[in-house]
């Protein structure tokens, strides 16, 4: 925190340039022990690049790394460690079926006799470090059976098994759930306080404020300015990440619904492991609306989504497109009726990460005019789709050839939302449509979905975010271990309310009925 | 909007995968000479002979596009198959299959003009072998039974079913166990006599054509690749994952079987015994992967093992070196493919210029 230490990492102009981009533009930024500095900007600005430069993934067109004052090339993730630099990916990379301590020593284990892995050593060793900045985590627990927020624990305790002075955490709030993330927040303030420094990548604003020491904003590849998170606030910021005023709440103009485009009837279906996960959903969708579905992820959003769409086999009970039946159809015969689906996972089921831009952006209407012609798959009509669909969503991107892998994951998110929209389907089921992205694209989306509500199509939002759900819907249903329990209205319940009822509570109150 | 930055992006992308490629072969074969040279032998002899034997006449060059030719169809169906998220190993079996398939409708239809019975023919290879794939196909979309397991059975079964055939129903010989001879209007015109090189080579060129223009302009190829690639996310778009497995297994079967087909209508006129695999199923694994899966690839790959194969023996005769290190050129090939990782490292920290990296070694 205090200036008058030298800085641990020094950037010094560092250039990377992608085809098409210039992902970082002459970035200077100094980290200092003993601070949280977070990385603030929108998605595709270049802060993870940045960091994957610092971590050995990418080496930089140009400019210079200093640790400790000393000019270093750091060509891979080992060299980064021994210069004390360690990273927490937002994927995370560990081996489930081996427990934390196994995990945490996998590839420097202590060993006896030189030949036999020493877990004692090892357990203990975990559970010394553990202890001395509070982690709270068990060295004998196996990955696979602990929360994602101790998996990330886990994460963090490799890095500084193996001497990490430096602690590069990218996008670490993405996947935790508020309690957690105060929970992160003691960890990294202990960190800080022993002398580490941490470097927090982010695009949530909220968290920015709350968590870090300074703030580092990126535009567009350059440093638009560092700032003590003391003497700033989240519309300030917001402006410097955007470069323009930032509208936090959206305006939705009232629109009479028309008739019912959904329609479930006692619909049941089974997870993956062959559980009930829907038990009985009745559910109504008109023109011109927007239903959300609140819960707490897990308690059958996902299998609601699939059997809408006909991945997942219906057990028992029916579903209605307009007037007609669609419970035994297929994919895509759904999708011809005008059934859209924003999948909640981009990566892994939205779109296909070594298909170009272009065959994703045709990515489940590749078989109608005019991408098909015939047999004949038309790759000029794909092109000058793919380009004028990046455009309109402001997808940032290295060319309509580059492959899907290529694109940041804010902007793999607009992709995958501007090509459901763009078929412009009667009704559209957006499951988490703003999960990572930042707040111009949050607004950007939640603009397009109430156009189309306002054109009379209808919309059925799952999503974690309550914040969203409240000022997008126009009902909300919650969704509580298959069922749905309740049916609020967004401009009377409160998030309170809302979280109650997510957990199975009950809630006597005006504009709350049991459904 | 094409940048001229962006044409390179793809460009560079794309030859990386050839530079690891040549790299890889460039590398067996000084391993090859490290391997000649502990062995006392001259390694630039060795290497002179190999290359004479396919390039020093016309007759060598004849007889190098007969050990090419089967590799190309083998090698692209592999590579098909690998296209679509498939390990297609039993290239061999579908390979043996279409051998009989073609030598039977070789010499069962008379009276017929070779206009019509060469292309009947070499269909009935085809058929066979689309439909000896679709078995591991069809139990792969409806059971999930894996195609790895279920393919090397099939080459099996393809092996003993043919042996029985030959010396059973279909033995056409009075003691040797072999079809009869396909009738004249069957066989393969041969181009370069006296070698038995002949136009099925082309047929197969023809077929890399096919197999590039199916995976990139047709919306069946797209919807393979999506399968391959990712069938999760190919499913949630409508298209029907199990549909394409079987197809495309039965695409890689017809390639398979149409190259057992030219290797019969062309070179041997008749389905001869086999008392082991040909090989050259197996040999096709390598090829599609030397060439990364892309039709080009694959024929530079096929060129490569049937010039390796064919030279082998005369480097043994020319240069008293076994012909057996020409196995160990082809294993290291593969090997230093695999491990493409070391290659691929070298080119990207070479590409950047790294201005920083290099004033930073002269500060320290």
């Amino acid at each position: 925190m205090s200036e008058k230490t030298a800085p641990v990492v020094e950037l010094k102009d560092i250039t990377k340039a992608f085809p098409g981009v210039i992902a970082n533009d002459r970035i200077s930024i100094s980290f200092y022990p003993g601070e949280v500095h977070a990385l603030l900007g929108e998605n595709g600005a270049g802060k993870t690049t940045l960091m994957n430069i610092l971590y050995g993934l990418y080496p930089p067109d140009g400019g210079q790394i200093f640790v400790r004052g000393k000019p270093v090339v750091i060509k891979s993730p080992t060299d980064a460690l021994s210069h004390g630099i360690g990273m927490v990916h937002q994927h995370f990379m560990l081996v489930p079926p081996f427990t934390v301590a196994e995990n945490i020593v996998l590839g420097s284990e202590p060993r006896k006799r030189r030949f036999f892995l020493d877990m004692e050593k090892a357990v203990a060793d975990v559970e010394a470090l553990s202890d001395r900045y509070g982690f709270k985590v068990d060295p004998r627990a196996k990955i696979q059976d602990i929360s994602v927020g101790m998996q990330q624990r886990v994460e963090i305790l490799k890095a500084l098994y193996r001497g990490a002075e430096v602690l590069i955490l990218d996008e670490p709030t993405a996947v935790l759930t508020p309690q957690e993330v105060v929970e992160l927040k003691e960890i990294t303030d202990n960190l800080a306080q022993q002398g580490k420094a941490i470097i927090f990548i982010t695009h949530k604003l909220q968290e920015v404020m709350s968590m870090s020491h300074r703030i580092t904003v990126i535009r567009s590849g350059k440093v638009v300015g560092t700032t003590a998170a003391s003497g700033t606030s989240p519309v300030e910021l917001a402006r410097m990440m955007v470069g323009r005023d930032v509208v936090l709440k959206v305006d939705k103009e009232p629109v009479t619904a028309g008739s019912t485009l959904l329609r479930m009837e006692d619909v049941w279906a089974d997870d993956d492991r062959k559980l009930p996960a829907l038990r009985g959903v009745n559910l109504q969708v008109r023109g011109g609306e927007v239903v959300g579905v609140a819960g707490i992820d897990g308690n059958g959003q996902r299998e609601l989504a699939e059997a809408l769409i006909g991945i997942r086999q219906v057990k028992r009970g029916s579903i209605y497109l307009r007037q007609q039946e669609i419970t035994g159809l297929s994919v895509r015969d759904r999708k011809d009726l005008g059934l859209g689906h924003i999948p909640e996972d981009r990566q892994r089921t939205g779109m296909i990460l070594d298909f170009s831009l272009g065959e994703n952006a045709v990515l489940g209407k590749h078989h109608r005019a005019p991408f098909t012609k015939g047999f004949i798959y038309d790759t000029a009509a794909v092109r000058d789709y793919g380009e004028q669909l990046l455009e309109l969503y402001d997808v940032r991107s290295g060319g309509i050839e580059s492959p899907g892998r290529s694109l940041s994951g804010g902007n793999q998110q607009k992709l995958v939302v501007g090509r459901e929209i763009d078929s412009d389907p009667d009704l559209l089921i957006a499951a988490q449509p703003t999960r990572g992205l930042d707040v111009g694209a949050i607004e950007f989306v939640h603009r397009r979905l109430l156009e189309q509500r306002a054109a009379g199509k209808g919309i059925l939002l799952i999503s974690l975010e309550l914040e969203e759900l409240l000022s997008l819907s126009d009902r909300i249903m919650v969704i509580y271990e298959g069922q749905l329990i309740a049916e609020v209205d967004p401009k009377v319940v409160t998030e309170e309310q809302l979280g109650l009822l997510m957990t199975g509570g009950q809630v006597q109150q005006r504009g709350v009925e049991g459904a | 909007m094409i940048t001229s930055l962006e044409m390179q992006e793809t460009y560079s992308r794309r030859w990386e995968r050839v530079w690891i490629s040549i790299a890889a072969v460039l590398l067996a074969l000084l391993l090859g000479a490290v391997v000649i040279l502990w062995a006392g032998r001259d390694p630039l002899l060795a290497y002179g002979a190999l290359w004479a034997a396919s390039f020093g006449s016309w007759r060598g060059f004849g007889e190098a596009l007969v050990s090419i030719t089967p590799l190309i169809f083998t090698g692209l169906s592999v590579a098909f198959c690998n296209r679509t998220g498939l390990f297609n190993i039993g290239a061999e079996g579908q390979f043996i299959i279409g051998q009989m398939g073609a030598a039977v409708a070789g010499y069962m239809f008379t009276g017929l003009p070779a206009l019509i019975h060469v292309p009947l023919a070499l269909a009935a290879g085809a058929l066979a072998g689309a439909l000896w794939a679709g078995v591991p196909g069809l139990l792969k979309a409806k059971l999930g039974a894996h195609e790895v397991i279920n393919t090397i059975m099939m080459n099996y079964i393809a092996l003993y079913f043919t042996h029985y055939l030959v010396i059973g129903p279909l033995k056409g010989h009075s003691y040797l166990p072999v079809t009869k001879q396909v009738l004249e209007s069957a066989r393969l015109w041969r181009f370069l006599p006296p070698t038995r090189a002949n136009i099925g080579f082309f047929v197969a060129l023809a077929m890399a054509g096919v197999v590039y223009y199916i995976l990139w302009r047709t919306t069946l190829g797209y919807e393979c690749r999506a399968v391959g690639l990712n069938a999760e996310a190919a499913q949630y778009a409508g298209i029907n994952v199990q549909r394409n497995l079987v197809v495309s297994m039965m695409i890689g079967g017809a390639l398979a079987g149409m190259g057992g087909a030219v290797q019969v209508l062309g070179v041997q006129h008749r389905f001869y015994d086999l008392f082991g695999f040909t090989g050259y199923g197996f040999d096709g694994i390598a090829v599609a992967l030397l060439g990364n899966n892309h039709p080009l690839g694959v024929i530079a790959g096929a060129s490569l093992f049937g010039i390796l194969a064919r030279g082998s023996q005369n480097m043994q005769s020319v240069a008293q070196v076994p012909q057996e290190v020409i196995g160990i050129v082809q294993a290291a090939v593969i090997i230093f493919i695999a491990a493409d990782y070391i290659i691929r490292k070298w080119i990207y920290w070479r590409r950047p210029q790294g201005a920083g990296r290099l004033r930073a070694k002269g500060e320290s």
